[in-house]
């Protein structure tokens, strides 16, 4: 029999190794996934990407249309969300102490953050897809933009309750009014931390999928109209992907290289800048 | 003169100061709206639905459209099999990361493993669907399923869940695929809730004599429960309303086998692949009602979650 002593340091060692492992086992399979994308994406990956439309299978094509789409989509979404969820989490930051609407919408919000996006998508089909008729970009950013609202709330309050107070009630002792206080003074000093929420959200819509599918749908042309199916990267690598053909394989893994890539980037771009701001404070 | 325009100023600084108040309480106040108008929206899509088939809907299985028969029993249960498998095995595995993150790693590794298990949570679940698609199913089929049919597979009691076709694709390798998705989640917030445990507290065990695994499990965890299981509610929202990796995975089968290697449906999966093609407003409708049961489900989940972090952080508060 083993004692007390050694059979508690053995406990302590093994769970301890299994804690080592369990870090590891996450590690590999981000390894594995980012490898697969190189492996995949890499030799489809040429300047023909970046200058043809989608073909039809057995054609030679590139993403460009559905490249353009993400791109315009994801920058209407931000600019309807980003207005929307910075006053929301000013109001949240600077007036609500008081009353039920700031810990209602705090919690909701929190709820939002994290509610599953398809269900976006079908509320947008219902409320804008059905009354217009047919699937249109503005509806894919409308879907994009609610995603966007959330995170942005969410960082903008954070980051504007980092803001010590002693800078407000300076500016308001030399007879700022409110409002120039929070949009001249905290609003400026939180200025990089709201910044990055607004990477994140970046981040977080540009490979959603869900919510485009009922929306925007996809358009394998050249289209720049908002009112028409727009092509979008997600849901080119979504119906690629499924396809039996070859060749749009290819195209969907260089695809997903491309999104993943710039996701990555801006997800480590955000926390670089963030990490800056906090040190030189 | 002076003082008439100082006043004059004051006076319009004091508008400003109130459109500016109440243009930022409408922007909270449209948070809110937006919730209900999602709700409503659900609500009125699937009337037609809840008209045809009542509560029945919860708990028929049938999904017929050419009979024009629907029921959400299929996609609710592989919902929540394939949710359950992830917390499975998501749970020890984030609990680890956690314990690592807090305890064991040296100073300067912290943080860049931090941002790693971040990025695993920034990767599109589209890319987790191609991946799982192409290269996990694949493998999977080859190597792991067989042997689980030769040895768990003949088993009285788990062997049914665990014998079928090797064919890759099925509930087990979507579950196991969203493990890997929301184990980040998970060990973030286990990792930012021991990390509000009082140092106090901890030397004082440690002082004792306890050993590292003595400190997490009967210290931290205790103190930490109630964020804990906040935490694992917050992924276990995330894994239910997950779209894009499980649609390529599960198969889509409208099917309810007890073999977890067979093909299933989820309610999400179901709503990708089959809304843009459903004619017909019962059809439609139907799958509409499915996404109000999800958005239900995720609403009462994430609630208790976010209901049970508030406590732990307000407890926090009290003690410092």
């Amino acid at each position: 029999m083993l004692n007390l002593y050694t059979r508690r340091r053995i406990t302590n060692a093994l769970s301890l190794g299994i804690s080592v492992l369990a870090m590891l086992f996450g590690l590999f399979w981000l390894g594995w996934i980012l490898w697969t994308l190189l492996e995949h994406g890499l030799p489809g990956l040429g300047a023909h990407v970046f200058t043809q439309t989608t073909p039809a299978p057995g054609s030679s094509g590139g993403l460009i249309n559905a490249i353009f789409g993400s791109v315009i989509m994801t920058s209407v979404a931000v600019l309807i969300g980003t207005p929307i969820g910075i006053l929301a989490g000013t109001y949240l930051a600077e007036f609500g102490q008081r009353g039920w609407l700031a810990p209602l919408t705090r919690f909701i919000n929190d709820i939002l953050l994290s509610a599953p996006s398809i269900v976006i998508g079908l509320f947008v089909y219902e409320v804008y897809v059905v009354k217009v008729g047919h699937f249109a970009g503005w509806g894919g950013a409308l879907a994009l933009s609610i995603i966007v609202i959330p995170v942005v709330i969410r960082t903008t309050e954070n980051m504007l309750r980092l803001v010590p107070n002693s800078l407000r009630e300076a500016a308001a002792a030399i007879g700022a009014p409110q409002w120039k206080i929070i949009s001249f003074v905290t609003l400026r000093a939180a200025r990089a931390g709201i910044l990055t929420g607004i990477l994140l959200a970046i981040a977080r819509i540009s490979g959603e999928t869900a919510p485009l599918l009922f929306t925007s749908l996809n358009n394998q042309f050249w289209s720049s109209d908002m009112n028409q199916p727009m092509a979008n990267l997600p849901v080119v690598i979504f119906q690629f992907a499924m396809s039996p053909y070859e060749d749009w394989h290819s195209l969907a893994w260089a695809g997903a290289l491309l999104i993943t890539l710039s996701v990555l980037t801006l997800n480590i771009v955000a926390r670089v800048m963030f990490r800056q701001k906090s040190n030189s404070q | 003169m002076p003082n008439l325009l100082r006043e004059a100023s004051l006076k319009r600084q004091t508008v400003f100061d109130l459109l500016f108040r109440n243009l930022t309480r409408l922007a909270a106040f449209a948070v809110l709206a937006l919730l209900a108008a999602i709700i409503g929206s659900l609500i009125v899509g699937s009337m037609p639905a809840i008209n045809a088939f009542g509560f029945g809907f919860l708990t028929s299985s049938a999904w017929n459209p050419v009979t024009d028969e629907y029921g959400a029993l299929i996609p609710i249960v592989g919902t929540l099999v394939t949710s359950g498998i992830a917390l499975l095995i998501a749970i020890p595995v984030s609990f680890g990361i956690a314990i690592f993150l807090t305890e064991l790693s040296p100073r300067w590794l912290r943080r860049p493993l931090g941002i790693a298990v971040e990025l695993l949570a920034g990767i599109p679940s589209i890319i987790y669907g191609m991946w799982g698609l192409f290269i996990f199913a694949p493998l999977f089929a080859d190597h792991v399923e067989p042997w689980l049919n030769d040895n768990i597979g003949t088993w009285p009691l788990l062997g049914p869940f665990f014998s079928g076709p090797p064919m890759g694709i099925g509930m087990l390798t979507a579950g196991i695929i969203l493990a890997i998705m929301v184990i980040p989640f998970i060990a973030s917030v286990m990792r930012d809730v021991f990390d509000v445990v009082p140092t106090m507290l901890k030397e004082s065990a440690y002082g004792l004599g306890a050993t590292t695994w003595e400190v997490m499990w009967q210290v931290v965890l205790p103190y930490t429960k109630i964020g804990v299981v906040g935490g694992i509610m917050l992924g276990l929202g995330r894994a239910l309303g997950e779209t894009m990796a499980v649609t390529f995975v599960i198969g889509n089968a409208h099917e309810l086998h007890k073999s977890l290697l067979m093909p299933g449906n989820s309610i999400s999966s179901a709503l990708a692949n089959e809304f843009t093609e459903a004619v017909g407003d019962l059809y439609t409708s139907s799958l509409i009602e499915l996404g109000l049961i999800l958005f239900f489900i995720t609403f009462v989940v994430l609630s208790l979650a976010r209901l049970m972090l508030y406590r732990l952080s307000k407890r926090e508060g009290h003690g410092a």
